[in-house]
C-alpha cells in the first residue's frame, strides 16, 4: 500500500470528508511524526510501535575499494520498534 | 536525544489545528490512519509513505536459540517480523536539524 492508495481508502470510509481533507490529514500525521524526530524526540504509538533516533558517532571510515581512510561526520537515524499488539497481530494472535 | 515524547494525542492535536475539525473525530482520524497502515500489514503489504519511509514485513525462519541466562535451549518458532527503512528525505530532515544542535 502507498501513500495515495492509503489517502484513498479514508476517503472512501469517510464519505463526509473532502478530498484534501483527508490528504491535509495524511500528511499532518507523517509531518508531525517527521518534525518530532528532527527534534530529538520519541514518538510512542502504543500497540503500533515507537519511533526513536539514534545517534551514530563521527568515525574514521575507510574507501572499501581504495582502502583510503575517510572521514564520517556524526549521523542521526530513526529507528522503529514494533509495537506488542501490532507484532503478535503479525503472527496471526 | 531529548526526553519528550510525542503520542498520538499531540497528533491529533495537530490534525485538530491543520484541518479544521472537532477535537474528538481528530482523535478518531489518527485511530483510523493507524488502524488502515496495521490492517495492511496484518494482511501481508507493504505500506511505502513517500518522503517518510517503508514498512517492510519479513518473513524469519524458525532456528534453536539459547536463553542467555541459563543457557537453556529454546526454539524460536518462524515468525513475521516488521521492519522500517526510513526515506532519504527523513533522514536528511533529522540530520539537517540535529547535527548543529
Amino acid at each position: 500500500m502507498i501513500k495515495s492508495e492509503l489517502i484513498a481508502k479514508l476517503a472512501k470510509d469517510n464519505p463526509h470528508l473532502y478530498q484534501r481533507d483527508v490528504e491535509r490529514i495524511v500528511s499532518t500525521f507523517f509531518d508531525s511524526i517527521t518534525d518530532a524526530l528532527a527534534r530529538g524526540e520519541r514518538v510512542e504509538l502504543r500497540g503500533f510501535g515507537a519511533f526513536s533516533v539514534k545517534k551514530r558517532e563521527a568515525r574514521v571510515g575507510r574507501n572499501p575499494k581504495t582502502g583510503e581512510a575517510v572521514q564520517v561526520e556524526v549521523k542521526y537515524t530513526p529507528h522503529f520498534k514494533t509495537g506488542k499488539d501490532l507484532r503478535e497481530r503479525l503472527n496471526g494472535k | 536525544m531529548s526526553d519528550k515524547t510525542l503520542t498520538r494525542a499531540d497528533i491529533s492535536e495537530a490534525v485538530y489545528e491543520e484541518v479544521g475539525l472537532s477535537r474528538h473525530e481528530s482523535a478518531e482520524l489518527v485511530e483510523t490512519v493507524l488502524g488502515e497502515i496495521a490492517a495492511a500489514l496484518v494482511a501481508g503489504h507493504n505500506v511505502k509513505i513517500s518522503s517518510f519511509g517503508s514498512f517492510v514485513l519479513r518473513d524469519k525462519n524458525g532456528r534453536i536459540g539459547r536463553n542467555p541466562k541459563t543457557g537453556e535451549e529454546v526454539t524460536i518458532a518462524p515468525r513475521r517480523v516488521l521492519t522500517f527503512r526510513p526515506s532519504q528525505v527523513l533522514k536528511q530532515k533529522l540530520n539537517a536539524s540535529l547535527r548543529d544542535s
